[in-house]
Formats: structure tokens, C-alpha cells, sequence
């Protein structure tokens, strides 16, 4: 196997150029590794090579991004590397921001592989986390060895194209993507060990952070429902009989857009439910227990209501994941209102 | 209450014309244990069938997985309020047939689901490909509702378990475990100075096709209550939940509790295993609120300083897994939740249909969205008919070469919420 060709960017107290008085040092390229590099080489042995190192002023890439950024990609085009490291830069907040905006960068103009390694709080970490794998450290450069040790495996990992593991087991900072890994201990024990420490005021980690859940506030109410024209929605997998569309019983990966022109309720042998995360039998036995077309059309008859709207738009809610209803839901709602619809009745299960 | 587990090491089942157990060998007499589950006129018939760890064999659609014990000492019998009498469990001698299993197959009640691989990718998913398993695959009498063929088939498993069980009285155990759950005055006399750890266990109560039994009776039809754990140890509470394989607890890992086992662990050591709360996950808001109020105020009653809370299911229940922790914590008490996840095939969305800032503690048994390619298998048992249809399985999900393609979900305990496996995601 080639020896990969990593080009590595650092800032000008880690060259030794000197410290705050030296931060506003312009881009330079020199050649081999230095500094922390050093380290990295080695760990590297046959298996990668730092061909270069880059080295720029942490006040000067913060105070003249673009120029630096600019400069930095112009010496990546002549460098092609396979890799390409910054840091890391534990909790240092402009080295964390210079590392994490120059990797975003060389991976979004040449789609080079890009790995940093910052603390968990440093403002570069939170504005690019999401972006970017970035190795956890420690808060100082003390823990360097464990930083570098946990960034070459996942460097060459990225380099080579390997498939990537979870967090936990990579060392980088949660991306928001959840990616499965078996754990060395079952699921039982790590909750009594997590409930030891909790009990006792000692630090835990959580293996799922409580997101901010989004709640939506009703909309105001309609204040003449007999001029209005209402649709029917539903989560409750009411499907004209057979699915047609193949809507999964679990985890739908699409909603369904249904007529019900002309018809003045559902039946056993027009409608059914895909839905596989209740007893089907009695929406099969009469979906408008689910979707209620029959009482819609009665209020639609006595004037109670304007209009029901003559389509419908089901999906099957069990085990779908939130991310992929809302989609749905944005979607058909920009239907709904070319519609000319007011009102929405939705129906789970 | 003093419970003892006798293990017998079972690493192979076969058929043969004397039911019984020899050098680790369970002999089953397939023509005696067909007669008997034929009893039941609901059910038109029965092919049983042997599947072995490391065997290329495909166990669809797997509804129930049930341990094979046999009571040999002590009130009560297997099963209680099910196949034996209500008397109370928990307490004398009772032998496992440990590393065998009775698993319940065939078209099952309402949507079809559960996948149980002996070789291969999922087999590493599935604590089922490390039992030897004696598989029942039922034909449901003509013109039978789905919720009375889900009682015969749930019947059936359970008789089938306590028939091998019998086997159990005439051989040897190989180890003997005993636990002990003390009355909370002895506990506290005992461990004055340990943390009192109580576990909330959720059962499945939706309602039709998602219900759990305890001592016989529906769980949706109990206010939350308590329970020794050696009870829940010994048969105490059955599964009736045929929805979501991945999640859903088999009454083999009722009799199993791994939450149970590592507090008894624990017990004496680091903590005080002080209390079992049981409660339910019903659908309507009202019983929600209720039995989450009930949880709160037993634990607050018991003095508990500490709590594990275990969910089943996905969806719904987790309204009723954060109303639990909310409320909990509430009291000033610390949880730990152990839950799965619906994050997307892509893993980037919000994992759970509810939330709260209180639930800073929780334990993932994993995504049960994240897609796995389970290769060919040599022997179907069961039928794979239904594989599109899975909860878990999507249209077209049969790929050239014979393997298939389905969520997680589609297999039998991978995504455990009891913590039964180390399946977890970051």
C-alpha cells in the first residue's frame, strides 16, 4: 500500500514561531511535520507520511478569514494530499475555529478527507460539529498524546474510506447522526453503573441527549366552519384497499394522496389500515374509525361544515422517525393550502 | 422471598420418542408434545422444528421466544394464573433448562413480524441465535378471529415451555444461583448505609395484540402495583404483545430480567435493591397520567433514593416512559431510562416521540431504524412470505441473491429496551 500524504495545519505556538505576540504570523508552508506533527508521523509509521505542514496565526486567520482561506486552498492544490489534519486545538477558542473553518473548507472545495480534534466547548467545535468529524480531547494540551492516539486510527479510517463507527467508539464529537455499535456491557448493567453515578452527584454521560422537542402550537380557531372547506389527515395508515402505494407497516418512507370523491364513508371493501402498530381489525372492519369520511360527509350534508376536501393524505406513523413525517407534513400541507383548504382534522390511531 | 435457580446447561435439542434430558441433551417426543397442543381446537396444526446456534436457519414469523423450568420447590408452578394456578411465585426451587427455548412461529395474529437468524449478520443481533430452539410453527383453525388465535398461540408456547420443563425434575442441575429480596424493614436494617434502588418495569398494554399478563391478568387492567422481583424471575409475567420484534419483551426475557439480575448484582455491594414497581402503557391520556402518578408516588412511598425505568415498545409508550421519568424526578428521585431509538435509516433525527429536560440519564439499546442485509438462509422455518410486510420490511426487499433487507425492527430483541443486548448508538 501507498504511503498516504497527509498535509497538516497548525497554529504559530505549536511551530514554535511564538505566542500571542506572533498570532498574527501569515500562512506559511513548510515541509515534513513539526510540532505536535512530529507525533503524528510517527504514530503514523508506514502507513501515512506528513509531507507538509501549514502554519498560520490564530489572530490572523480569525481577522482575515477569507485571505487565509484562500491562501491555505491554494497550497492544498499544489500539495493534493490524501488527508488533511488541523490541531488539535483542545480548548483553544481561535485555533478551534481556524482548524474547524480551514478543514470544512478543503473538504468542501476538494473533497479531501479532513479530521481536527478540539475540546467538547471550544466555539469551533459547536459551530462545525455537525459538519465535520472533530476528535474529543481533553482542555489542554496536556492530554496530546491521547488526543493524537485517538486521531490516527480515525484519520487513516477516513482517508482509506472505512466505514466510520459510532462516536463513543471513534472518539469524535456527537454529530447528531445516531450510528449503532455494540457496547462491551449490556444494556442493563451500563443503566445500574449510570444510576450509581447519578445517585451519588459523580459525572455521567447520557447515551441520548434529550433533544429540544418542537412543539407546535395549535393555530387559531376557525370562526365559520360552515364556509369552510376541511381536510381529512391521518397517520393512522387508512389506505384504499390492497395499498396501492406499498405504505410500510412500520417506518413509512412516503404518504399517501387518496380521493374520496363521491363517497359518502369508507368500508371494509374500499379502505384498510396499513398501520402495523395497532390491532388493525376494527379500522379493517370500518376505517372510518380512523379516518371518519362518513361523519365528515353527514356535516357536510347539513351544512355544519363547507366543504370536505376530496383528498386525503395517510401515512403509517408507527416507527417512522420524526424527521421523515415532518418532511411528509411539509410537503402535503403546501398542497392543502393551494387547496384552497382551511382546516385539517388529523387522525392517529 | 428466597429464590433458587437451578440451571441445567442444555446445548442440544432432538427429537426422539422419550421426552427427557441427557449429558445436555433435551430429547423431545414430538408426537406426545403435537398431541397435546392440538388439544386446543383453535389450532388446526403444528410442525416442530430444531434450530441451532451457528446453523443457516431462518425462524419467520417469530412471535414468542419462552424458557423451558420446571417448579420443584415452593408454592406455585409455571406460569401462574396462565398455565398453573394464581399462587404466589418466587420463592423455593426452580430448574432451567438453560440455553434451550420454546419459540412460537407461523402467521401470527395481525401484522406479521419477528426474525430469528441462527448464522450470519443477525444472528449477532438476536440473543436467539444462542439458544437452541424448538420451534412450534401453528396453522390457525379455519375462520378463527386474530385476538383467539393470538391466546392459542400464546397458550400454546407456554404449554409447550412447561412441558419441556417437566424433563428439568429428573436431571441434575449444573449451577445453582440464589437470590434473595428482603422485606423493606430487613433491607434497611441490612444496608443502612447503601442507596435504596427500586426498578419501574413498563409492560406492554395497548390494547389488542399489545397486551402483557401478570399472574394472568391484562396489565392494562392493573393500576401500577408492586412485585418481588423473584416473582417477575419466575414466571410471573407473560408476553401477549405481538407488535414490533425488536422491542417488544418475550416472556423469555421476563423470566431473564437482565435489570433484575444486575441490581441482585449489585445488591448488598453498591446498592440496596429495595423495591419492583410494575406498570402499564395504555393508550388513553387519563390511564397514562394515572398509572405515571402512581409510579411517582410509590417510589416516593417506598423511600427509594434511585430508579431504573424500562420502557417497551416505541411510539406511544414513550409519552409514558417520559411522564414516568418526569414525574419521578420530580420527587427529587434520580432515574436512569433505558429506551431504543426511531432515528431514521440515516440516523439524523430525534430518536423518541417525547422528550424532557428531566431524562438526563437515559441508556440506548440502539436505532431500530438503521438497515442490515440479512444473507440467505439454507432452511426457512416458518415462511418468508410476509417479509415485505414486516414491521421492519418494505416493498421489494428481496434482493437477487436471496438475501433480504428490513430495519432492525424486524428482528426478534435486537433493539431490547430491558438492556437484554449490547446493541447501543451514539
Amino acid at each position: 500500500m501507498n504511503k498516504l500524504k497527509v498535509v497538516h495545519y497548525i497554529n504559530q505556538f505549536y511551530a514554535g514561531i511564538g505566542g500571542e505576540d506572533k498570532a498574527d504570523y501569515m500562512p506559511e508552508l513548510r515541509e515534513g511535520a513539526i510540532g505536535p506533527g512530529t507525533a503524528f508521523a510517527a504514530g503514523y509509521g508506514e502507513q501515512a507520511e506528513i509531507t507538509h505542514t501549514i502554519v498560520c496565526g490564530d489572530s490572523y486567520f480569525n481577522e482575515h478569514t477569507e485571505e487565509a482561506v484562500k491562501t491555505i486552498l491554494a497550497i492544498i492544490h499544489l500539495c493534493k494530499p490524501d488527508l488533511f489534519l488541523a490541531g488539535p486545538a483542545f480548548n483553544a477558542g481561535r485555533y478551534g475555529v481556524a482548524c474547524a473553518t480551514i478543514c470544512d473548507a478543503v473538504r468542501q472545495v476538494y473533497d479531501i478527507p479532513v479530521l481536527t480534534g478540539m475540546y467538547k466547548e471550544n466555539p469551533g467545535a459547536d459551530m462545525y460539529k455537525d459538519m465535520l468529524l472533530i476528535t474529543a480531547t481533553g482542555g489542554s494540551a496536556a492530554s496530546m498524546r491521547e488526543a493524537i492516539a485517538k486521531m490516527i486510527p480515525l484519520s487513516l479510517k477516513l482517508a482509506r474510506g472505512d466505514a466510520i463507527g459510532a462516536s463513543a467508539e471513534e472518539g469524535y464529537l456527537p454529530n447528531g447522526v445516531r450510528v449503532n455499535f455494540f457496547e462491551k456491557e449490556r444494556g442493563s448493567k451500563r443503566a445500574v453503573d449510570m444510576l450509581l453515578k447519578k445517585m451519588a452527584g459523580k459525572d455521567f454521560e447520557t447515551e441520548y441527549p434529550m433533544p429540544d422537542y418542537d412543539r407546535v402550537p395549535p393555530n387559531p380557531a376557525v370562526i365559520d366552519l360552515s364556509k369552510a372547506k376541511i381536510a381529512l389527515v391521518t397517520s393512522g395508515g387508512i389506505v384504499p384497499k390492497g395499498n396501492p402505494d406499498h405504505i410500510e407497516s412500520s417506518s413509512a418512507s412516503k404518504y399517501g394522496e387518496y380521493s374520496i370523491e363521491g363517497l359518502r364513508g369508507l368500508s371494509a371493501d374500499t379502505h384498510e389500515t396499513a398501520h402495523g402498530g395497532y390491532d388493525p381489525l376494527y379500522a379493517n372492519q370500518d376505517a372510518n374509525r380512523v379516518l371518519p369520511v362518513d361523519i365528515m360527509r353527514e356535516f357536510e350534508a347539513q351544512g355544519l361544515i363547507g366543504k370536505l376536501h376530496n383528498t386525503y393524505y395517510a401515512t403509517v406513523g408507527n416507527g417512522t422517525a420524526v424527521k421523515s413525517a415532518k418532511a411528509y407534513a411539509a410537503e402535503f400541507s403546501q398542497k392543502l393550502r393551494a387547496d384552497g383548504v382551511e382546516a385539517v382534522i388529523l387522525t392517529s390511531t | 422471598m428466597k429464590l433458587e435457580i437451578d440451571n441445567i446447561l442444555i446445548n442440544d435439542i432432538r427429537l426422539s420418542d422419550e421426552t427427557k434430558i441427557e449429558k445436555g441433551v433435551l430429547y423431545v417426543n414430538p408426537a406426545e408434545l403435537r398431541a397435546q397442543l392440538l388439544e386446543d381446537p383453535h389450532i388446526r396444526d403444528v410442525a416442530i422444528d430444531i434450530a441451532r446456534p451457528g446453523e443457516s436457519v431462518r425462524i419467520i414469523p417469530v412471535k414468542d421466544v419462552i424458557e423451558p423450568r420446571v417448579k420443584i420447590e415452593g408454592p406455585g408452578g409455571v406460569f401462574p394464573g396462565m398455565v398453573s394456578k394464581v399462587t404466589t411465585v418466587g420463592s423455593g426451587i426452580t430448574r432451567v433448562l438453560k440455553g434451550a427455548a420454546v419459540v412460537t412461529a407461523g402467521r401470527v395474529a395481525g401484522f406479521q413480524e419477528g426474525i430469528i437468524d441462527m448464522a450470519g449478520v443477525g444472528a449477532a443481533y438476536t440473543p436467539f441465535s444462542q439458544t437452541c430452539n424448538l420451534v412450534l410453527d401453528f396453522s390457525p383453525a379455519e375462520g378463527l378471529s386474530a385476538h383467539e388465535y393470538e391466546r392459542s398461540l400464546r397458550m400454546a408456547g407456554l404449554k409447550a415451555a412447561a412441558a419441556l420443563g417437566e424433563a428439568g425434575k429428573d436431571a441434575e442441575p449444573d449451577e445453582v444461583v440464589v437470590y434473595e429480596s428482603l422485606d423493606l424493614m430487613e433491607g434497611a436494617k441490612q444496608f443502612p448505609d447503601l442507596p435504596r434502588v427500586g426498578y419501574v418495569l413498563m409492560l406492554q398494554s395497548q390494547g389488542l395484540l399489545h397486551d402483557t399478563y401478570v399472574y394472568g391478568v391484562d396489565m392494562k387492567q392493573s393500576l401500577t402495583t408492586l412485585l418481588h422481583p423473584t416473582e417477575a424471575m419466575d414466571g410471573a409475567i407473560v408476553s401477549g404483545n405481538c407488535v414490533s420484534a425488536c422491542d417488544k419483551n418475550t416472556t423469555y426475557h421476563h423470566q431473564n430480567n437482565p435489570v433484575i439480575q444486575d441490581l441482585f448484582e449489585a445488591h448488598g455491594k453498591t446498592l440496596n435493591f429495595a423495591a419492583m414497581i410494575l406498570t402499564n402503557e395504555n393508550v388513553y391520556l387519563a390511564d397514562k397520567e394515572r398509572s405515571s402518578d402512581w409510579a411517582a408516588k410509590l417510589a416516593e412511598y417506598l423511600a427509594l433514593d434511585g430508579l431504573i425505568i424500562t420502557q417497551e415498545g416505541f411510539g406511544n409508550p414513550d409519552t409514558d416512559l417520559v411522564m414516568n421519568c418526569r414525574k419521578i424526578e420530580a420527587t427529587g428521585i434520580p432515574t436512569v431510562l433505558i429506551t431504543n431509538e426511531y432515528a431514521g435509516r440515516d440516523g439524523t433525527s430525534q430518536s423518541l416521540a417525547d422528550a424532557d429536560p428531566a431524562a438526563d440519564a437515559v441508556i440506548s439499546a440502539g436505532n431500530a431504524n438503521q438497515l442490515v442485509t440479512l444473507p440467505k438462509m439454507d432452511k426457512i422455518i416458518g415462511s418468508q412470505a410476509y417479509v415485505d410486510r414486516l414491521a421492519g420490511g418494505f416493498a421489494d426487499n428481496v434482493l437477487a441473491d436471496g438475501s433480504i433487507v428490513v430495519e432492525l425492527q424486524a428482528v426478534t430483541g435486537s433493539t431490547n429496551e430491558l438492556g437484554f443486548g449490547c446493541l447501543s448508538a451514539r
